[in-house]
């Protein structure tokens, strides 16, 4: 327990510093010759972005888990995860349409990964929505749409292959030049450290509270 | 027992509580008339339809009646208090959700079948252009749509508020089967069809119908047990 008590403190302390030097990394990378200053948005909403899937994924594998073997703590990853999809679907969407005005010359378009990006953010969203109000069980139903929806999850990355679209293919990402890869693989490590530790703190929360509501129950039926 | 015996036995038993009452069947259909209705007055402006409204108003309407359809479906389970009996019944679970999922899809096919016409008419739509893709387009929406939603109806059937919650997590998980389907009756409607686009549109549909079953079918199985 006292491990786990200084390790998030460590992730805090580690990614605020990362934080912090992120501007003076950023400024090194070169400028792009035609979106100039807006373009290093790239360097938030790509991190962000790429984990809001990954959290996707982690809410639907703890989803399933749940379902099949009734693990809590699956359970409180699940939720965690999700509201952290929902969280980073905020960041995403923002700081997308800011970068689109610039370079596409619209806030927004209609094509696949944008309309499949918002589809993510809304299941999600209706999985918190289920949880605060379907009353008793109903993590249960929030685990079957975390399933479902981290099952949409690949079709959100692979859709902009699939179709014609505005949106920069994924095989953007490998071919960017070092000066470029530095600052993004920088920042995307700052995000992964401050995710992994809220993470590990609304587990941690969740899981008292469920302690504190076994204890409210038993105080009751005495 | 095998599991498509069972899952006949329970599709037969809706059919039959369905033919003596015709509830649900008058009610569905009647909803989705009125929907397309109130489509057609605001996108038929003198007579003439918006370019491309048909597709959307044809999915809208069966996304809106289905939804209308699955909630009575578990309400009269719940009802009639035949839950407990349905899950005791001595077939698999999976059968229980196959033969529910059966007499939704007879349901929602029957409906479609009148709001086809309807929509053609009061839209001007081109029904004869590829019959076979729009009915196969319509089929596999439908499958996708109904697999999710008997999915989450029956689940919510004992949750607080199900009434609000069904379409509130229903229509984001659905709703790239809807695109789909838009898409590609869309494409089969337009002045220029694009019949390439429409088959594109079905094959999607396809795989999306494969993994919602696959889903469905373990989801259920599993959150049912107890």
């Amino acid at each position: 327990m006292t491990a786990g008590n200084r390790f998030v403190p460590t992730l805090l302390i580690v990614s605020a510093g990362m934080f912090a030097a992120a501007p003076y990394i950023i400024d090194t990378a070169p400028y792009e010759s035609t979106m100039g200053l807006v373009q290093r948005i790239f360097y938030f909403h790509v991190p962000n972005a790429v984990l809001m899937m990954v959290m996707s994924t982690v809410c639907g594998i703890a989803s399933a888990i749940y379902i099949a073997r009734r693990w809590p703590k699956a359970d409180y990853v699940a939720l965690a995860a999700a509201e952290l999809t929902v969280v980073l679907g905020v960041i995403v969407l923002l700081t997308g349409p800011l970068w689109a005005i610039k370079s596409w010359g619209v806030w927004w378009d209609w094509e696949p990964r944008l309309t499949s990006t918002l589809i993510m953010w809304l299941v999600f969203s209706s999985y918190l929505l289920l949880r605060r109000f379907g009353g008793p069980g109903s993590e249960l139903l929030a685990a079957a749409v975390g399933i479902f929806g981290a099952t949409l999850a690949p079709f959100v990355y692979w859709s902009v292959n699939m179709w014609r679209t505005l949106h920069p293919k994924t095989s953007v990402l490998p071919s960017l030049p070092g000066p470029m890869a530095g600052p993004v693989i920088w920042c995307a490590v700052a995000f992964v450290l401050l995710y992994t530790a809220v993470i590990l703190l609304r587990v941690r929360l969740e899981s008292t509270r469920a302690t504190l509501e076994r204890a409210f129950l038993l105080l009751e039926e005495d | 027992m095998s599991l498509l015996g069972g899952a006949w036995i329970i599709a037969r038993k809706d059919f039959l509580v369905e033919v003596r009452s015709r509830e649900m069947i008058y009610t569905t259909l009647f909803f989705a008339v009125s929907c397309v209705l109130v489509f057609a007055f605001a996108f038929v402006p003198q007579g003439k339809p918006i370019p491309n409204a048909a597709s959307g108003v044809l999915w809208v309407a069966i996304a809106f009646s289905g939804t209308l359809a699955l909630g009575r479906a578990f309400e009269r389970e719940r009802q009639g208090e035949t839950l407990r009996a349905l899950m005791l019944a001595p077939i698999e679970r999976a059968s229980v959700y196959l033969g529910k999922l059966i007499a939704l899809l007879a349901l929602m096919v029957l409906t479609e079948a009148l709001l086809v016409p309807i929509v053609g008419l009061l839209f001007h739509a081109p029904l004869a252009r590829a019959p076979l893709l729009l009915a196969g387009l319509l089929i596999t929406g439908t499958v996708g749509f109904a697999t999710v939603g008997t999915l989450f109806a029956a689940m919510l059937v004992r949750a607080q508020s199900r009434d609000v919650l069904l379409p509130v997590v229903l229509y984001p998980l659905t709703i790239p089967v809807i695109i789909l389907g838009v898409q590609g009756t869309g494409a089969i409607f337009a002045a220029e069809p694009n019949l390439a686009l429409a088959g594109n549109a079905l094959a999607m549909l396809l795989f999306f119908d494969a993994v919602f079953v696959t889903l469905a079918l373990w989801t259920f199985a599993h959150v049912m047990r107890d």
